[in-house]
């Protein structure tokens, strides 16, 4: 229970550091966080009270395990943050150059 | 909208959708029983059928193969993307010079980091290796080990080695190994067509659970993804470090 509200928490919280975020890397980093918490909710919902890890290297065949198709899941959701994270910054070195400065106010305006 | 405005008007709405969300919470499975077929039958089925260790690499590698295809080409289109922006704005030998400016400066790091950066770079690279080849066994697998062997180049730059980072990684093949990564991976997924019934079949033997080639095409798959990963991630750290050479130059 403790596991899902932490989720609700980090969504939230990363949403307001967007709304409030008076620079674009602070921006990019409070996505993240956001992020962070589609990881916490997909373990969470696999969590097994008491399962081992679904690695069967040194533990008997029927051991129970711990929901291993979430996990998968949550490897995918870190590899695509990365690369939109990676994605974003490439845009605000961007924005910088052209613009000189990063704070995103600043930016509201369309300039050819 | 003035800053004011946004703030009273975001508070309202990040209150309304936390309430939403907590109620919610209220109809997800009990904390500590998943629900659904899955949690028991995707580690019956990597053991008994794929004789695949780690459930997790398996079903990444093999259940939700065709899923890891698009993943893996997002990885992909973003380390294009990100190059691609980077680049923009930049005259030919630019880089050059300004790498060969840094080497003359000397290097700006304590020579304990630099010694530690060097000794930790072959390590590195072992492990990373180690992790990708072992996917189906231990924890681990393509993506994992892919970054591990990028970081070590990271490793490098940390060192205060940028002249030498320059000089590890010609760009052209980091690129051409990127794409031969992402294409081995499609390769593998449409031989599931020719020597199979469909996309992502697993057409090679499955071996003996706990050996190295284990899982038929689980652990190709995952050494596509890993050399894939660390030429993608190389191409976006090395173009950020770029970056910051060019800073350091129009600094000077």
């Amino acid at each position: 229970m403790l596991a899902y509200l932490v989720a609700v928490w980090l969504l939230l919280v990363g949403l307001y550091g967007v709304i409030t975020s008076r620079h674009l890397v602070h921006l990019v980093l409070c996505l993240g966080v956001m992020q962070a918490s589609t990881y916490v909710l997909l373990l969470a919902i696999g969590w097994r009270a008491g399962g081992a890890a679904p690695i069967f290297a040194d533990i008997p065949p029927n051991t129970p395990v711990v929901d291993p198709v979430v996990q998968a899941l949550t490897l995918t959701d870190v590899v695509v943050e990365a690369t939109v994270v990676a994605v974003l910054l490439a845009l605000t070195v961007q924005a910088h150059k052209r613009f000189g400065t990063c704070d995103p106010d600043a930016l509201g305006a369309l300039r050819g | 909208m003035s800053a004011r405005t946004r703030l009273v008007l975001g508070l309202g709405s990040l209150a309304a959708l936390g309430a939403l969300l907590v109620w919610a919470v209220g109809g997800l499975p009990d904390f500590g029983h998943p629900r659904g077929p899955y949690a028991d039958l995707a580690p019956r089925i990597m053991l008994d059928e794929r004789h695949v260790a780690n459930a997790v690499t398996g079903v990444t590698f093999d259940l939700r193969g065709f899923d890891t295809l698009g993943e893996e080409l997002i990885l992909f289109v973003a380390a294009l993307g990100a190059a691609v922006l980077l680049r923009a704005q930049r005259t030919e030998g630019e880089i050059e010079a300004a790498a060969a400016d840094e080497e003359r400066r000397g290097p700006g790091t304590a020579d304990a980091l630099r010694a530690l950066g060097a000794v930790l770079v072959g390590p590195m690279l072992l492990l990373g290796i180690y992790v990708v080849v072992h996917g189906a066994l231990t924890p681990g697998g393509g993506f994992q080990g892919g970054v591990l062997l990028a970081g070590a180049l990271l490793l490098v730059y940390a060192a205060g080695q940028v002249a030498a980072v320059e000089r590890v990684r010609p760009v052209s093949l980091v690129e051409v190994t990127d794409a031969v990564g992402a294409a081995a991976y499609t390769l593998v997924a449409v031989a599931g067509l020719v020597f199979g019934v469909a996309v992502m079949d697993n057409v090679l033997p499955f071996g003996t659970t706990g050996s190295l080639l284990s899982g038929g095409t689980v652990p190709v798959l995952s050494v596509a993804v890993g050399v894939e990963v660390t030429a993608g991630v190389t191409l976006i750290l090395s173009e950020f470090v770029d970056q910051m050479l060019l800073r350091s130059r129009r600094e000077d």
